[in-house]
């Protein structure tokens, strides 16, 4: 566990990812309010602790303990193409948020119910959060317009 | 991910796979999840559940839009509902109608600049977004300590009247989704009443830009004090006025009561906050729990309902227009006095009458404004109380002077992932109902 600007940040592997939200479940971080992500494209060598291999992506998962009266952030460093397990089975309220990483990252979701696009049209090309997708430079999509 | 065709929307509207699929298209299994993953159940306990009709023959329910032009669902949300007769079956929200990247563009904009941008976010409650945007800059550098106390005073009052206009526009909203048509004209003249102190102090009505990372644009005006007292005097006969005209007439209450029931586990669950988590009768607001400005410093009451209906959502809100007053009574008595930001050269632009003396003042203010200011690399997540839930501002900075990601956590994102639960074996009647007592304002859901 880490420190930011006085804040608990725990670093994990997609491997073990599972594993701590279950056991942060388990010490009273029922509520998980947030889940984001960050494309770190344009600042690869980030300060990271030692034991963290630094990714293009990395995914945020603000974590809530209302019985605690604390907060717990876990991020998670994710590989270009590579996909995440789903929190859905553990906290429901992910859904939508990871639909939204989805939409706006191109990360996938293992084992999400429905992991579809949900801010942007369904046949949109891209993703729009992305550091090398450029605002102004892409030209605007329209559905059904003559080209 | 799957694309099914659709055959019951048209061709041009289609959203393919982000729309409601008919029954025929899905397995038992996923049809049971929806319910069962919210209720931490499996799915064969889920099917056990009396109000999942699982026995629906392929032509007894039909799926209907409602939305995204509707006057009910108080913006460009679209639900798609399945209906046997009257009965609400399964509800999905499909949203984005009103995307306009803003998390992108927070992306381009200095931290000087990017509050324009947050307030337009959830535009009833502005200037809790720029709170929390504030907030998080200033714990990015490391200035949050240092705040002066007149502008801590100063962020909670337009705060709490901030939670004040917004929930009473909502018993405008409420009353108008329900038929109680002078109820609307009531909520939107009182808000108005504090919009026009808003519009003295700021200079808008909406939209303000008012509170800044460091502190505040400016002091408020001569004469607020009055202009407070005014509203604070107002609205407790008015409130009176609501009650008589809703909370005890049967036809409100048998709209209300027993509708949409969420419980507290599920609320949890789906991490509902604000009126919604209390009304299930968890007594967790930001401002108590964990908090903030000066909240430590004021006396008020955190409301919990009971039921989780649609009625304790309505009471819980009424009840808090007067808990804010209350505070804002309380900061009428102990605000400061002092400078209303922060003396720190690096994030405050010189007072205007430097600049036309001082060579290095007119320097400054053009670098502030222009460049702005650098904040070091780092990233934090700062959550406060808005009048729908917690509202979050996650802001990874790479040491320039413009965020290198900039994320809301919108309490109208969040919940309106409680509609297709709060729905299911309703009926489509209390649709409006339920979509109202949920408050949620499209522009944050979609930002």
């Amino acid at each position: 566990m880490t420190d930011s600007r006085g804040q608990s940040v725990t670093f994990v592997t997609s491997s073990d990812y599972i594993s701590v939200i279950q056991q942060l479940y388990a010490e009273g971080f029922t509520m998980c309010v947030d889940l984001t992500a960050v494309d770190y494209l344009l600042q690869p060598s980030r300060t990271v602790p030692s034991d963290v291999t630094a990714q293009r992506f990395e995914v945020v998962v603000n974590l809530l303990s209302i019985s605690k009266h604390e907060r717990m952030r876990v991020r998670l460093q994710v590989a270009e193409g590579g996909s995440v397990p789903s929190l859905f089975d553990i906290h429901p309220s992910t859904e939508a948020m990871e639909r939204e990483v989805f939409d706006m990252f191109g990360i996938s979701f293992d084992g999400h119910p429905d992991l579809t696009r949900i801010l942007m049209p369904e046949d949109w090309d891209g993703y729009p959060l992305r550091k090398d997708y450029s605002q102004g430079r892409i030209p605007v999509q329209f559905k059904g317009a003559a080209s | 991910m799957t694309s099914t065709a659709i055959t019951s929307a048209g061709a041009a509207t289609s959203e393919g796979g982000q729309e409601l699929r008919s029954r025929a298209d899905i397995s038992q299994k996923e049809l049971m999840r929806e319910a069962g993953a919210v209720l931490r159940m499996s799915e064969s306990a889920a099917a056990a559940l009396a109000d999942v009709a699982t026995d629906v023959g392929e032509d007894q329910s039909m799926i209907i839009n409602m939305g995204p032009q509707h006057p009910s669902t108080h913006g460009v949300l679209r639900l798609m509902l399945e209906l046997q007769g009257e009965r609400v079956l399964r509800c999905k929200p499909v949203i984005g109608y009103l995307h306009t990247g803003m998390e992108k563009t927070g992306e381009s904009l200095t931290y000087m600049q990017g509050g324009t941008n947050v307030t337009r976010m959830d535009y009833l409650s502005p200037l809790n977004n720029e709170l929390v945007f504030s907030m998080a800059t200033e714990k990015l550098l490391g200035i949050d300590g240092d705040i002066p106390e007149r502008a801590l005073w100063m962020r909670m009052l337009l705060s709490e009247l901030n939670r004040m206009s917004s929930h009473l526009l909502f018993m405008a909203t409420n009353g108008m989704d329900l038929g109680a048509v002078s109820m609307m004209l009531y909520g939107w003249r009182e808000r108005e009443e504090v919009l026009r102190f808003f519009q003295k102090v700021t200079g808008l009505r909406m939209n303000h830009n008012f509170i800044r990372p460091g502190g505040l644009a400016a002091d408020l005006p001569a004469g607020w004090r009055d202009d407070v007292l005014h509203i604070l005097d107002m609205l407790p006969d008015r409130l009176a006025e609501y009650e008589v005209l809703m909370t005890g007439q049967p036809i409100w209450r048998e709209r209300l009561q027993g509708v949409g029931v969420i419980t507290q586990s599920e609320a949890i669950a789906l991490a509902a906050t604000g009126p919604i988590l209390r009304s299930t009768g968890v007594a967790w607001d930001l401002r108590k729990d964990m908090p903030y400005l000066k909240y430590r410093d004021v006396e008020f009451d955190v409301v919990v309902g009971a039921h989780g209906d649609a009625y304790d959502r309505y009471a819980i809100r009424l009840q808090e227009i007067r808990e804010s007053m209350k505070i804002v009574r309380q900061v009428l008595d102990k605000m400061p006095m002092g400078d209303y930001r922060i003396q720190n050269k690096k994030v405050t632009p010189p007072p205007r009458g430097r600049i036309d003396e001082s060579m290095e003042a007119l320097i400054h203010h053009f670098k502030i404004f222009t460049e702005g200011f650098k904040v070091p690399e780092g990233e934090v997540y700062v959550a406060i109380e808005s009048p729908r839930g917690e509202i979050g501002c996650y802001i990874a900075s790479d040491g320039s002077a413009v965020p290198y990601r900039m994320h809301v956590r919108a309490p109208s994102f969040v919940n309106v992932q409680c509609l297709p639960h709060m729905m299911r074996g309703g009926l489509v009647a209390d649709a409006v109902a339920v979509i109202s007592s949920i408050d949620p304002v499209l522009g944050e859901v979609d930002r």
